[in-house]
């Protein structure tokens, strides 16, 4: 029996058998990805190109350039100003996110009374924060904290300050409530690895007289640099594929108008891209040479 | 004579408040370390200070997350009258649920409801289980090109949907599929769903953390690696089920954009009908027809809200232990 198998089989070696395995049980992404994935955002980049009409018997294309991105760059005064307030506004909210969940995950990973009743409380924005339930939050007023944002003393420092820095501090003292809103998973990510790291580590560096707070910056901060980056990434991309964010609001808006329709918000849509993966490399970078450096 | 007695009073009290105080001193110096353990900390307790800082950071940073769904409990329950009193802050008159009554009405809240629990369960439980099926095929097989694969993963959570929506759409609108749940589970299906990515790496971890030995007995027994994996690996994996299977519930209930686009004229979801619930709250009280009390106000669109959380706030409190710990086990960090 196992001769005759060997010789109808004759050179799957181990490893070969290996990856078909492998491969068998990735497949299914692989084709998923396909349909699902590429072939729409090749579609969409297609329409990009041109003036798309939808009619009842279904859409008609009309080839036009790169005429969809000029007029979303240079003759749209809307979108490149949303773009920008959503470039500044995310990338004035990630710190925050790291240090304010860095904050809590190292709060609620200390031993004290009551740390359920804490925990449970922390980890309500990942079940709640949703598109309608945030925009009718923020409309009824339940998401700033009115009588710091409209303080005569913040307002007038605020006018003190250079232009480039004044919407990105408005925008985080109206909106502060609303960022922390949004750091639930992190305080997960970040607990997670805080309970990865060896306790041992602790113990020796206590034996050798150092102090909890020597400790947190050699030990602790070392040890989360990948971490860091995990959690600014997922930061990054839920601000921006938030259903209420407003480029993409806006982009939704103009999908179903006449002028422009679909082939316009698709060429929104890859600037919209382009503009979050570059965000997501500036972001990477720093968090990158940063733990380069605190390694070093 | 009476000022000498005074100032003989005066000094006697003088050098007993310095004897006081020199023993307060003193017995300071004797119990120094204790009152600085007491106060700072030592290697095993926290100190005082330390542990009054925590708690009013903690119930500070708590608040602010409290404080929303406080103002949308207590403002749910005022009445016409309490909302137009200034007066009225946080506690109001009376108990007032005539607001939930018209939410409930106006959102048509068990339709709703169920279409929510439908949209939002299928996805997950097809979602879960082929992330898991893709995580273990990466966690326990070497073959060429997984690299790319992770980064190709890494992709479809970056991508936003705008890239990728409408020439789905068109296509279920061909297929008329279009405001059925197929669209939602169809990718969903094949690792294509509501971030997948998040649920193949957990996958991912798990399956890398859990010990080949048990697998690779099975194997020299004879049991086929698709045997191995159901037999096996899935059993071991159940919690990384349980926590998946959560979050992808909480993340499609909450998940807007993709329901409104495929589900639009179909299935109506509960985060869908709140969205347009000041236009459906005018279709059922039409704000000429009925009196200025009926008139749809802040009260009625945040008992809205509220009913919108409501089930998964349940959800939260009953399987709070879920979220929390074997988040923590099974590493969603996954680096």
């Amino acid at each position: 029996m196992s001769p005759r198998r060997a010789s109808r089989l004759p050179r799957v070696t181990h490893r070969a058998r290996e990856a078909l395995y492998g491969y068998l049980f990735v497949i299914i992404w692989v084709v998923g990805f396909a349909l699902f994935t590429l072939a729409p955002l090749a579609q969409t980049f297609v329409y990009s190109m041109h003036h798309v009409i939808v009619e009842a018997t279904g859409i008609t294309m009309q080839p036009a350039g790169w005429k969809n991105y000029t007029r979303a760059l240079f003759t749209d005064p809307t979108f490149v100003q949303l773009l920008i307030e959503y470039a500044v506004e995310t990338l004035a909210s990630v710190p925050i996110v790291l240090i304010f969940s860095m904050l809590i995950a190292l709060f609620l990973n200390l031993k004290f009374r009551l740390r359920g009743v804490f925990r449970t409380i922390f980890f309500l924005p990942v079940v709640i924060t949703s598109g309608p339930v945030i925009k009718e939050l923020v409309a009824q007023g339940a998401t700033t904290v009115p009588q710091i944002a409209q303080s005569t003393m913040l307002v007038e420092f605020v006018e003190q300050l250079p232009t480039y820095l004044q919407s990105p501090v408005r925008y985080l003292l109206t909106s502060f409530i609303l960022i922390l809103w949004f750091s639930g998973v992190q305080i997960l990510i970040y607990l997670a690895s805080l309970q990865k790291i060896d306790r041992s580590i602790y113990e020796a560096a206590a034996i050798d007289g150092a102090s909890a707070w020597e400790a947190f910056w050699k030990i602790t901060l070392p040890s989360l640099s990948t971490t860091n980056v995990v959690v600014a990434v997922y930061t990054i991309i839920t601000l921006s594929h938030f259903s209420e964010n407003k480029v993409v609001r806006y982009i939704y808006s103009q999908t179903y108008v006449i002028q422009g329709g679909i082939g316009y918000a698709s060429a929104m849509s890859f600037l919209y891209f382009s503009v979050l993966a570059l965000i997501l490399l500036i972001v990477y970078l720093v968090l990158q040479s940063r733990a380069r450096k605190v390694s070093a | 004579m009476t000022a000498g007695l005074e100032r003989l009073k005066k000094g006697k009290r003088l050098a007993s408040l310095a004897g006081y105080l020199g023993r307060g001193i003193s017995w300071l110096r004797q119990h120094q370390d204790g009152i600085k353990a007491l106060f700072f900390g030592t290697r095993s307790s926290y100190g005082l200070v330390f542990t009054v800082l925590l708690y009013a950071l903690l119930v500070a940073i708590g608040f602010v997350y409290l404080y929303p769904l406080l103002f949308m409990l207590v403002t749910s329950l005022k009445s016409p009258a309490d909302l137009l009193n200034p007066m009225v802050q946080w506690v109001p008159t009376e108990l007032y649920t005539g607001n939930y009554v018209k939410a409930l009405r106006v959102l048509s809240y068990q339709r709703t409801l169920l279409s929510s629990i439908l949209v939002s369960v299928a996805p997950s439980i097809v979602q879960a289980a082929v992330c898991s099926l893709v995580g273990y095929g990466l966690a326990r097989y070497r073959f060429w090109g997984k690299r790319l694969l992770f980064a190709l993963i890494l992709a479809t959570f970056i991508i936003p949907p705008q890239n990728t929506v409408i020439p789905q759409m068109l296509t279920y609108r061909r297929l008329g599929l279009l405001g059925n749940i197929l669209c939602l589970v169809l990718p969903a299906s094949m690792g294509q769903g509501f971030r997948s990515a998040i649920f193949i790496l957990i996958f991912y971890q798990t399956f890398l953390s859990l010990p080949r030995v048990l697998e690779e007995a099975a194997r020299l027994d004879g049991a086929s690696d698709p045997m191995v994996f159901l037999r096996i690996a899935v059993p071991a994996a159940v919690p990384s089920y349980i926590v998946s299977f959560i979050f992808s519930v909480v993340w499609y209930w909450n998940e807007t954009y993709l329901t409104v686009t495929f589900l639009e004229g179909g299935i109506q979801t509960l985060p869908m009908q709140l969205s347009r619930f000041v236009q459906a709250y005018e279709n059922l009280y039409p704000p000429g027809m009925v009196n200025i009390f009926d008139r749809i106000n802040e009260a009625v669109k945040l008992s809205g809200t509220f009913l919108n959380i409501l089930p998964l706030l349940v959800m939260y409190l009953l399987l709070q232990k879920w979220f929390v710990e074997s988040v923590e086990r099974t590493g969603i960090a996954g680096e």
